[in-house]
């Protein structure tokens, strides 16, 4: 069944329950940030922040206006990076979600170049994709996301897709209903239909959400081109590309290693 | 809190005053969007635009510190549009009462005003209350007219009274435009239909001035009008700060009381039990000698008998005012010489708190219990001081996190829930409990061994909670228990005043009741009813969820809302979802003549003597303000203890032209000193800023991000601003009012390291509570370059 | 159909016997992104928030006595599973992350006694039982000093003006009774706390 999360901006306090739950859940160590004259932060996702709250204001003829928005993996049905992975690390797991398979993945950074709403981080250190994984651990095991969990308003719920459809289809209804022209669901048709679903109260821009995001004609022809071939690909990305891989596969095995020690070991501290 | 979270979302109009429920209290709002999500209505009434304000269907500004004009303005439009709750008026409260032929009022003050010396060398006046009574007959019966015609009557009093209160008025005081006023006095007031049920939620920004306690006044004043107190989706709900500040007032931790909310003996009042017993005041506090012997039991065990008055003698009696704010003068006069800071840290969140640590450093000794290192603790590492100076000892001990421990809390709906201890406190750490047990015994043996200064209270107390101290033994001692056969009691009903009862706090009877299932760790959620959950832990007083209970029905027993009915009388009993607040034995006309059963009147108190400014709430302008007052010549409240009046800046001087307002983020805590030390947290709000309208930026030349001093009489920072359209100017008085929002969650100590704002703040209370004016005082900034 | 997180959980049991991958139709992802399940082998021991006054019920994932995970607890009929900010924060109070996702305990934290002397420049570390006894003397050189058992009417007032206590809405209620008790058998009239600010 495909699994989505809504959205719903209108119900969006901007506590940031979600953005540090995420953080929380996935062990994610806190980017340094510094003041910038906005309460948003960090200023951007990265590999250690995998969502975050967007904050932007406005001053109109009713009185200033908040607008929150969510930013982070919107797992497209048709997924840019999915397309782009040269090994086809990149898939999209039995619940719809864009998934990344390390043992498979590269480093070649392809995926982060060609998202259309840039949220997958490179780590330069892993020489890895890092993104919301839309907690497919926590999924897989009968739980929700950690975000929806987190979630105060209900502004952020987890569930079949086509029920969250439903359902933002007829609040989206409503809010046209009391006179907001500007409402829509994004996500809907968006890249052939996004995991994550918005109910919106504005233009997509006050949520820092692309008004068309498509897949790059380039990224297309790369695919359309090379990716049958792409063990060819590989061959032939040559040296530097060959040290990326010796490096990311020591780092994996490393991790691999620690991961199958007893149970627990990776949890604990010291 | 008269009701509780969940119970917001029957609410039909919700007034979110002096309180930013979406930052600070974020999980409140799942039950606010349940309410919009029926068609309930959320107003937001703050000087700033809010994230609460961005949830709002109806943001009101309001210039800091006039939060008093606006609610007396709502209550006019409520009276003055005929829009209140009549039945409710006449029978549940005091408005058909007549009132003594010599109370008056004119001119910002009312009858009975004396000047009188305050104690520190000035003077305040100080009401002989003698003429805020009621009009009796021979036979001592308040005399009443239920027509409300009577010109003496307290309803045709109120009409005078707030009647200078017209909306016109009150949006010239307080800087909001007149039609938003109109839109929010229309909206809320259309909760006096019997069917509909007001919330008005506040906090620290109703409460921090020196006319916080009025404030409070005056929103019971509106909510019992409108019919909207003791009923599903109403209330006057006071959002508390911290997690368990409920039950640490619960317990006392305050100079004027004793657990359980009696006073603490005073020296002129109470020189005997008898005396104290002779203090009680009316209805259901006529029981409170039960209480407080079966407290002293608690206390002193098989040493408090009746030939020594239960041991009475063993408490301290007070003297004066011994407030947060006069005690830290006490400091710096040489009156006080030690002190133990339990997991508070006044170094930055008192008010002047330059001056607090100053005067800390003439105390000879300093305990600081806490989990990390605190402003208050290291008050000796500021920058600038040198501590070769400081001659000090301070101790500073590592205490258990939350999640470390056992024991229960109280939130603000007066759920007491259980915590258990989920991990090992590391290295030295001790829970509080261990601690102030292992310092008690410490103190006991020094006397024991040594001898030393009336060593009774110390030496005969009670105190035996086993090697280790276990928060259940305390926990069924603060319940209570028959002192012969140590069953635990059930309810305070039980209680008696011949020592047959011991109890710690007689209203937490119950909450623990049954050693092996005690009420406060039940977890059994409802599967009917109106989301009271009474099977979810305990809640004082015996489990009742509502207050009031009795007035969410008409007096023939008949649910005022009949879609939500909490109680409702059947022909021969109550159908009901939760405990009554009220005599449930009685017929419902009977029952109806005491629907607030701890007044004397049985009523709820329009026209009131319990307070020291008046019977009715009176719009006074902050101690610092930019305007003279509108409504009266009385500036500000003349009843507030005035203890630094050099700290006092002269607006007309035009050194500090701006008004300030003090607050809090959702992504810190308090004085900063947990989530400062929090990494995700330190994450999304790195630093300290202030907020400033773009209008005020512009005259200044600043941009977000730019560097600036604040500075008031008491003191000044630095910070960056942040420039926003959420903060705007006030046009009130025919002047244009800046404003300058500041947060106060940094200090020098911790991960996240700033300046201390509080250092600008006044220390100047409530006339009735104390609680600092933290949230409108005058200030300037200047650009740093 | 609407799904509760809680719901949703009891089909593949609690936390600790959540070994169950199939139980709702997933597959485990084979050598694939994610790591071991976080909440493998461990119990649940509920607490409350310990930030504002809400009282969200927050679970604590337990594994060989150490906190591994703290999320907002689904049955709790208050927040039924939701947190803020800083409950959902609650496990960076005892370990931070470093780099490589690994968890340490909160470096800020104090887990020492702390000493200042007179004067000191910085903190010496002492034990218990020392600074227990240290500061038990204090309290009866202080408390001896000034203690007041009659006033100038002759009333017995038993109260020492020289210490003053604060604290603490961030104690249990047992905790806080304590205090109280031992406040006012020592005679302390200087009691207050953060409810007052």
């Amino acid at each position: 069944m495909k699994k989505s999360i809504l959205i719903d901006t209108s119900k969006c306090m901007a506590c940031r329950a979600c953005q540090v739950a995420c953080k929380q859940w996935n062990q994610l160590p806190a980017d340094e940030t510094t003041f910038t004259g906005t309460y948003e932060n960090p200023p951007r996702v990265s590999p250690v922040t995998w969502m975050r709250i967007t904050f932007q204001e406005e001053e109109t003829d009713q009185g200033v206006k908040w607008f929150f928005g969510n930013q982070r993996c919107m797992h497209c049905t048709e997924a840019a990076c999915e397309i782009v992975c040269p090994v086809g690390a990149i898939h999209h797991t039995d619940a719809g979600t864009v998934d990344i398979d390390f043992n498979k993945c590269i480093g070649c950074n392809y995926c982060a170049a060609n998202c259309p709403f840039k949220v997958i981080s490179f780590d330069r250190k892993t020489d890895l994709p890092t993104k919301c994984t839309f907690c497919y651990d926590r999924l897989a095991n009968g739980y929700q996301p950690a975000c929806a969990n987190a979630c105060p308003t209900g502004a952020i719920t987890f569930g079949d897709r086509g029920d969250l459809i439903n359902r933002g289809s007829r609040k989206v209804m409503s809010l046209q209903e009391q006179g907001n022209s500007r409402a829509t669901l994004y996500g809907l048709d968006e890249l052939s239909g996004t995991g994550m679903l918005f109910i919106l109260e504005d233009v997509p821009t006050h949520y820092y959400l692309p008004e068309n995001p498509v897949v790059s004609l380039q990224a297309r022809l790369w695919s359309l081109l090379f990716r049958p071939l792409r063990i060819f690909v590989v061959l032939a990305m040559g040296l530097g590309l060959w040290s990326n891989y010796q490096k990311s596969t020591q780092l994996k095995r490393r991790i691999i290693q620690q991961e199958h020690r007893k149970p627990g070991a990776d949890e604990s501290a010291g | 809190m008269t009701n509780h979270w969940i119970d917001y979302q029957h609410s039909d109009v919700m007034m979110n005053i002096g309180l930013n429920t979406a930052e600070n209290h974020p999980v409140s709002m799942k039950w606010i969007q349940k309410a919009k999500d029926r068609g309930g209505k959320l107003i937001c009434v703050d000087p700033r635009f809010t994230r609460t304000a961005a949830m709002s269907d109806l943001y009101v500004p309001i210039r800091p510190g006039t939060n008093l004009a606006f609610l007396n303005g709502m209550i006019q439009y409520a009276l003055e549009n005929d829009l209140v709750h009549h039945e409710y008026l006449i029978n549940y409260t005091n408005a058909a009462y007549l009132v003594n032929e010599a109370y008056h009022f004119e001119d910002g003050m009312f009858s009975g005003a004396r000047l009188m010396d305050d104690g520190i060398g000035g003077e305040k006046v100080v009401y002989d209350r003698t003429t805020w009574s009621y009009q009796s007959d021979e036979a001592g019966q308040v005399l009443s007219d239920e027509t409300l015609e009577d010109p003496r009557c307290v309803y045709q009093l109120m009409k005078q009274h707030f009647r200078r209160y017209d909306l016109q008025t009150v949006s010239e005081i307080i800087g909001c435009p007149l039609e938003t006023l109109q839109a929010c006095a229309a909206l809320f007031c259309s909760t006096g239909k019997p069917e509909k049920a007001g919330n008005i939620m506040y906090a620290m920004g109703i409460t921090q001035f020196t006319h916080g306690a009025e404030n409070v006044r005056a929103i019971a004043i509106l909510q019992a009008i409108l019919g909207n107190m003791g009923r599903p989706g109403g209330g006057v709900n006071a959002q508390r700060g911290q997690s368990n500040v409920q039950g640490s007032t619960d317990m006392a931790m305050l100079y004027h009381i004793i657990p359980g909310y009696m006073p603490v003996p005073s020296e002129s009042l109470h020189p005997t039990l008898e005396a104290y017993h002779a203090t009680s005041p009316g209805g259901y506090w006529a029981n409170r000698p039960k209480f407080m012997n079966s407290l002293l039991k608690a206390f002193w065990g098989e040493h408090a008998t009746p030939g020594n008055d239960y041991a009475y003698d063993y408490l301290p009696k007070i003297d004066k005012e011994r407030s947060h704010i006069a005690t830290s003068k006490y400091m710096g006069d040489g009156e006080i010489k030690g002190m133990v800071c339990w997991a508070d840290n006044p170094a930055v969140g008192g008010p002047t708190a330059a001056r607090k640590r100053k005067n800390s450093a003439k105390l000879d000794w300093l305990v600081s219990v806490d989990i990390f290192e605190n402003e208050t603790a290291t008050f000796w590492k500021e920058p600038g001081v040198n501590p070769e100076e400081i001659d000090t000892e301070v101790f500073l001990l590592p205490a258990a996190l939350h999640m470390e421990r056992d024991g229960s809390i109280s939130n603000s709906g007066r759920w007491i829930q259980w915590r258990y201890a989920a991990g090992t406190p590391p290295g030295d750490c001790h829970s509080d409990l261990w601690i102030v047990d292992r310092l008690f015994r410490a103190v006991r043996d020094a006397y024991q061994v040594d001898g030393g200064v009336f060593p009774d209270p110390i030496l005969k107390m009670n105190w035996d909670y086993g090697e280790d101290a276990s928060s259940a033994r305390v926990a069924m001692e603060i319940n209570g228990y028959d002192t012969r056969t140590g069953e635990l009691l059930t309810s305070f009903a039980q209680l008696q005043d011949d020592g047959s009862t011991a109890a710690g706090c007689w209203i937490y009877a119950g909450y623990y009741a049954n050693e092996e299932e005690p009420a406060c760790q039940r977890r059994i959620r409802e599967t009917e009813g109106v989301g009271n959950h009474p099977e979810w832990a305990y809640a004082w007083p015996i489990n009742r969820r509502i207050l009031y209970n009795r007035c969410s029905a008409d007096p023939a027993g008949n649910s005022w809302n009949p879609d939500l009915p909490l109680f409702q009388w059947n022909g021969s009993g109550w159908n009901r979802y939760d405990v009554p607040d009220f005599n449930a034995a009685l017929l419902p006309e009977e029952s109806a003549r005491n629907a607030f059963i701890m007044t004397g009147e049985g009523r709820a108190r329009l026209f009131s003597n319990g307070m020291v400014e008046g019977p009715f709430p009176e719009h006074y302008e902050p101690w610092e303000s930019p305007l003279a007052n509108r409504v009266s010549s009385v500036q500000f409240n003349p009843c507030s203890t005035v203890w630094y009046p050099d700290d006092r800046a002269d607006y007309a001087s035009g050194a500090f032209p701006l008004v300030a307002t003090t607050y809090r983020l959702s992504e810190h805590y308090q004085t900063g000193m947990m989530t400062r030390n929090m990494p995700w947290l330190v994450e999304t709000m790195p630093e300290l800023f202030v907020e400033i309208s773009p209008t005020l930026a512009a005259d200044h030349g600043l941009v977000s991000g730019d560097q600036v001093v604040v500075s008031s009489q008491r003191g000044e920072f630095q910070a960056p601003v942040c420039v926003t359209p959420r903060v705007k100017s006030f046009q009130a008085g025919g002047k244009t009012i800046e404003m300058v929002g500041i947060l106060w969650h940094w200090g020098y100590a911790g991960l996240s390291k700033g300046p201390v704002t509080n250092d600008v703040a006044p220390s100047i209370g409530d006339a009735n509570t104390t609680i600092p004016e933290y949230k409108a005082f005058l200030c300037q900034i200047r650009k740093v370059v | 159909m609407e799904v509760t997180r809680r719901q949703f959980l009891k089909v593949s049991g609690t936390a600790a016997a959540a070994t169950t991958l199939y139980g709702i139709g997933f597959r485990e992802v084979a050598h694939g992104t994610y790591r071991r399940f976080r909440l493998h082998y461990a119990h649940e021991v509920t607490t409350i928030c310990p930030f504002c006054s809400v009282g969200c019920g927050i679970i604590c994932h337990v594994r060989e006595g150490q906190v591994v995970n703290t999320e907002g607890d689904p049955d709790h009929p208050i927040n039924e599973g939701a947190l803020c900010s800083k409950g959902s924060s609650l496990l960076n109070m005892a370990y931070v992350y470093d780099e490589k996702g690994k968890p340490v305990p909160n470096p800020s934290r104090v887990t020492q006694v702390l000493y200042r002397r007179p004067g000191g420049a910085d903190w010496e570390t002492v034990d218990w039982d020392w600074a227990l006894r240290t500061i038990a003397a204090r309290i009866k050189k202080t408390r001896d000093d000034t203690f007041i058992t009659q006033n100038s009417q002759g009333v017995p007032v038993n109260r020492t003006p020289a210490i003053a206590w604060l604290g603490s809405a961030m104690c249990n209620n047992e905790e806080n009774y304590l205090f109280h008790k031992m406040t006012r058998s020592l005679g302390l009239v200087n009691i207050d706390h953060c409810a007052r600010l």
